[in-house]
Parts: C-alpha cells; structure tokens; sequence
C-alpha cells in the first residue's frame, strides 16, 4: 500500500535536481514528485519551471495535459477499474455500476473515510481476461465477476 | 533430479492468481522436500487456461490449468512433477489446437524462455538477427527490412524500411530510435506480452535499428497502465548493458546503442507518433503537424525512427532468417505474420500469431471457440476504439490490410473485441465519441469539438429527436472529423461511429428491437 510523504520543499528539490539534466526531464520528475508525495503539489509546479528553464504556465500546462497527474493526493487506496470496449463486452459496465454503489461514490471520487478513490482506466492490455481492475499501482485483477469484485472492493477498503 | 517447472509472471497470468500458484507450489515442494526449480516465463497466450503450469519432460512441455492454490497438493499426488495425469492436464502444451495452428515468428520465444535471462535468450536464437546484422552492415539490413515488406504494426501499416531508409539518407549527427510501448487500444495486448515475455527481442529489434540508420540511442515510451512490462524492460535493459549488448561497442562491435525506458501519464492521444515525440520531450502529448515527419524533424528536432513494439520486435527475425523467409507468409500487400489478440466476450481469449489471410470469421468462431456468455456474437469491433464494428455478414473478410480497408474498417493493432447479442450498438457510437472527447488532445478543431458535438448528435438520434435529420449532420461531422483531424484519433473515430449506424441502423432509434428481444 502507497504511503504518501507530506509537502516539503527541501524534498521536492532533491527530486527535482536528480531528474532534471535527463533530457526531456518534465514527466520523469513529475512521476517522481507524485510518487513522493502522492500528487503534483501546487508549490512544485514554479519549482520544476525554474528547473528546466521554462515557464510555469509551460509546466502547469503539462501537468493539467495528463490524466495520471493528480492536484491532491488520492484516498489510501486506488481501484481503477477499466471501462474500455473490452471489458464492456464482458459485463464491466454492470461491475462498475456495482462498485459505485458499494463504494458509495462517483467514479473520479474518493470515499468519506478517505480510504479508497474509485477511477475509470481506459484499457489495462489485459483484454483476454476482461473484465480488468488495477488496484494501487502494480496489482492486477482479471475476470472480475461480481463475487470477484466484492473481495476487490473489500481488500480496497480494508 | 530437480524438476523444472514454468509458471507465467505474464501480467495476464498474475492479474488471475498466478504468484500465488507459484507460492503454493514453491512451499508444497519445500514441505515434501520436492527438488523443483520454478522458472518464471512470459505467457503463451491462452490466457483461458492461466495460471498454467508447464513441466519440463524429455517428450516436451507438459501443461496444467487454469491451476488454482488448491490444486497443488492434488497435482503433486498425481505425479504432476513426472507429467502424471490429471483432471487438469492439458496434455503437451504445443499440441493444444489453439497454439499448433499458430506460427509464431515474434512470439517465437514468449511463453517459453525467462525473460530476464541473457543466457535463456541467446540459448533460444537471441541475437542471431543481430550477429548477421553486423555481418552485413547498415545499408544491407535496411534492404532486408524493406524487402521483407513488415508494416508497422501498430496500425498505421507503413512500410518500416522505408521509414528507415528516410533517416539512414539524413546527414550524420545525433538520430534517435523510438519504440512506441503505448499500446492504448482496448482489445489490444501483444506489446505488453513481448515486453514481459521476451524484451531482449525487441531491445535487439532496436538496436539492430540503431546500426542501421546510424542512431546511438533509445527510448521504449511505455505506458503508466503497463507497470510489470516497465520493470520487465528495466531488468532486461540491465541485463543486456550487463552482458555487453548495449553500451559502447556492442557485441563487441565499433557501434554504440543505449535504451531507456519513460513512462507515459494516462493520455491514450500519446500512442500517436508526434504526439508521443512531445510528450517524450516533456510537453503536453498535442499532436505535430506532418511534414516535417519524425524521418526528418523528430525526437528533440533530430532524424528518428519510431515505430511499435512488434514491429520492432520482428526485425530479429527477419535479419536472422532472412527477408524472403519472411515475406512468404501472408497475402496480397500484407507480408509476414500478424499477432492477433482475441478479447472482449470471448470464450479462448489471447495472441494467435498466423500469416495474414485467415478470415474474421474462423479467427473469432472457431479459434476463439464463440462467446464466453455462450449467447449469440452480434459484432465484433476490429482495431481498437478507432477500429470499425463488423457484422457476423462481414465475418468473411480477410485479415488483411487492403482487405479491412476495403470494407471500411482498419485491422490497426490486430486486437478483435467480440460482443454477443445483448450490445447496444448505439450506445457503443456514443462511446466511440465519447473516448474521443475525452482523449482529444485539443490541437484540432475537427477532433477536439467534433467528438463532443458527436456524443450530443447520437444522444438525439438516440431519444428520436429529429432522428433523419440529425443521423445526416452526424454523417456530415463524420465526414469532416475524418478528413479534417490531424491524427488518427479525430480521423477514425468515424470508423466505429459509421459502422454501427451502418450496420445496426435498427439500434440507432426509439424502439430498439433487438435489444428488447434480447433481454
């Protein structure tokens, strides 16, 4: 399970100059600041500008491009569920009606007790045993059923 | 003696249990004091019968699935280790129908050797593409791949030597090699399966391409969505720098070539070309204007080659077996082998590598063994979320470029996405749009109001509001989307918007029939 590290500048610095002479640097330290601090925290953006000699606007402009780039951190727990063609062919939509309702939030939200946030993910290449969940970042679910789901949602919230 | 046994680590294969089958097999084994090393593979692609166990005899690989936890004590019982009988049995794995009627070129290796291993790799043929390639020099290999007459494979179908030789005929200077890992097309998972499976084909593919048209470095653009494929080409780029393959003077060569992996951010509108040369230099993923193409003006406004996965992934092979070998298979303008992913609804979903030719129909009814739902296939979406839907009446198309482009369609990535007879194809129109909107990086007009204009147009024809008038303007903004986009996300979008309403007009209205007789 993810464990986010509270804003810091003096942190986000040392990320910062450890990607910044790569070229084409932006999302590789953009990956490594939300990886610490589990999103884009608004006090990084004129600090990436400054890095890579570009302005912020140039930056926010990247961040706000991206889906994956979040502006506050997510619930404890992230459950992405895909709701790609292929899995709508397998039943995904019903799935995905089933979760919102046990979860008790909209997709894009996270719950009351800030536990778990419930996102849409267009397509997670695992097609053949659709339909698909990714919960937090490497952990991968196939063949989801609604007795399969049930125990996602319950791992997501325990 | 110590048993060898394969078990996948295949995404496809975790995402259904396959560690914890591992596990299970690995403490078994310790508590029955069993000598059994497990070797962690990429998969064969029949991921019905994930999490499989594969064990080593002297006659061939004999397999065991879909095995859960549970199973294990009863397999070792039946003397699993020996190739002994059981309810789960399936015989030696290349046997099974679905596998001996494929020919399997760039998956030669996938679902077989450990991907993380150097040796494994060269003792299965790795690197001979390259040890020739260094035999003839850069202008002959671009020969080779011109005259094997490989597309790219991740949709565009272009010729990939002609692409080449356009960046080996710029002038000497930094050029760079770009491999398109952002496989966003749902139904679509080959890239994925090469790179967990087998990445030191497709980082030989890429350095093979470095020599060839005179570029020193390498980016594998992989999407965040992929996380076992990012760590599955770290560790193989590794091992290759390890074992002198990549770095200067590779192989022992006078040429120097490195490979690095980014990671992309969730923007499907990435997996286009010029899109995804802005997002490698760390902009918003908006799409280039072509010309310049990337040949001339690409990565860092440098000469570069990118081109996908498979494509890339094919190129070993072709240079180790020779360019004739390769063109022999297929049909018409489409040479070589396709790997065709089955998925959606579908009873044996998973990668069928065959030579083009083989029809839509005996590709999703009798080697995809029909619906998983066990109801009627009312149609099946080719190529993507860009990619046309086919009726059972058009089942007879061949898989083919020229042939899909023939019947308003695309084969794009190769992915088939099947749908019984509860779909409602209207409904799915509305998506296509709707994924447009969504994804549209904003650059054209066409693409970025077009998509939603779309999803209000069909919302209309939907809820019968001037339904013949409305479903002509919905034709008309097709029309304008697909010749005035400047990618292929505004561009073919109309493909699976059209085709439904050419095909199902009955689900385009106030009283869809068929959805009512479904239920």
């Amino acid at each position: 399970m993810p464990k986010y590290e509270s804003w810091d500048v003096e942190r986000a610095s040392t990320i910062i100059a450890a990607h910044k002479d790569q070229d084409g640097a932006a999302l590789p330290i953009l990956h490594a600041l939300q990886h610490a601090f589990g999103c884009i925290p608004e006090a990084a953006i004129p600090m990436v500008a400054e890095a890579l000699n570009l302005s912020r606007a140039e930056i926010y402009g990247t961040v706000t491009f991206y889906h994956d780039f979040r502006n506050e951190p997510p619930g404890r727990r992230v459950l992405k569920l895909c709701r790609a063609e292929s899995c709508q062919a397998a039943g995904g939509d019903a799935l995905a009606a089933r979760a919102e309702e046990k979860l008790g939030v909209k997709f894009g939200e996270t719950t009351a007790d800030a536990r778990v946030t419930l996102e849409a993910v267009y397509c997670l290449g695992l097609c053949h045993s659709s339909p698909a969940a990714l919960l937090d970042h490497d952990r991968v679910y196939g063949m989801l059923d609604e007795v399969k789901l049930d125990a996602l949602l319950k791992e997501a919230q325990a | 003696m110590s048993a060898r046994v394969f078990i996948s680590r295949d995404s496809g294969a975790l995402c259904v249990g396959a560690d914890e089958v591992a596990l299970a097999l690995f403490k078994a084994a310790e508590t029955r004091g069993l000598d059994v090393t497990i070797v962690r593979t990429g998969s064969r692609g029949m991921y019905w019968l994930e999490p499989t166990i594969e064990v080593e005899r002297p006659e061939g690989r004999i397999g065991y699935g879909s095995v859960k936890p549970g199973d294990i004590d009863s397999l070792l019982d039946a003397g699993m280790l020996e190739g002994g009988k059981h309810h789960l049995s399936l015989g030696l794995v290349e046997d099974i129908p679905f596998f001996k009627k494929q020919t399997r070129l760039t998956f030669a290796r996938v679902g077989i050797i450990d991907p993380r291993s150097l040796e494994d790799y060269k003792a299965h043929g790795g690197y001979k593409g390259l040890d020739k390639a260094l035999a003839v020099g850069p202008e002959a290999i671009v020969e080779e791949v011109v005259n094997s007459g490989l597309r790219g494979r991740g949709g565009a179908g272009f010729p990939t030597g002609i692409k080449w030789r356009t960046v080996a005929q710029t002038p000497p200077q930094q050029k760079y090699i770009v491999c398109n890992a952002d496989e966003g097309d749902s139904g679509t998972f080959a890239d994925r399966m090469i790179m967990e499976g087998d990445p030191l084909v497709l980082i030989e593919g890429m350095t093979i391409a470095g020599i060839a048209v005179g570029a020193t470095y390498g980016y594998v653009y992989i999407r965040s969505e992929y996380p076992q494929a990012i760590e599955a080409m770290e560790i193989a780029i590794n091992r290759a720098r390890e074992g002198g393959m990549l770095g200067a003077n590779v192989a022992g060569s006078k040429y120097t070539f490195d490979i690095e992996v980014r990671v992309g951010a969730g923007a499907y509108v990435c997996g286009e070309e010029t899109s995804l040369l802005e997002s490698l230099e760390g902009k918003r993923g908006e799409v280039r204007a072509k010309p310049p193409l990337p040949a001339h003006v690409g990565l860092f406004g440098k000469p570069t080659v990118i081109n996908n996965v498979l494509s890339l992934a094919t190129v070993p092979i072709i240079m180790s077996e020779g360019a004739t070998y390769y063109r022999d298979f297929g049909m018409g303008r489409s040479r070589g082998t396709m790997p065709i992913q089955l998925a959606g609804n579908i009873q044996h979903g998973g990668l069928f590598e065959t030579a083009f030719g083989m029809s839509l129909g005996e590709l999703v009814d009798e080697i995809g063994g029909g619906t998983r739902t066990g109801r009627p296939m009312r149609a099946v979406q080719v190529g993507g979320p860009l990619g046309a839907y086919f009726p059972r009446s058009l089942f007879d198309t061949p898989f083919d470029y020229e042939a899909f482009t023939a019947a308003d369609g695309l084969i794009g990535h190769g992915g088939i996405v099947v749908f019984d007879d509860t779909v409602n194809m209207g409904r799915q129109a509305r998506f296509a749009m709707e994924f447009c909107a969504i994804e549209s990086c904003g650059k054209c007009t066409p693409c970025r109001i077009g998509s939603a204009r779309g999803v209000e147009l069909v919302d209309k024809i939907m809820a019968d509001e001037d339904r013949a008038k409305n479903i002509t303007v919905l034709e008309d903004l097709c029309n304008t989307m697909k010749f005035g986009s400047l990618c292929a996300l505004g561009g073919f979008t109309p493909y699976p918007v059209m085709s439904a309403l050419t095909h199902f007009p009955e689900d385009f209205g106030a009283s869809p029939k068929r959805l009512a007789a479904a239920e």
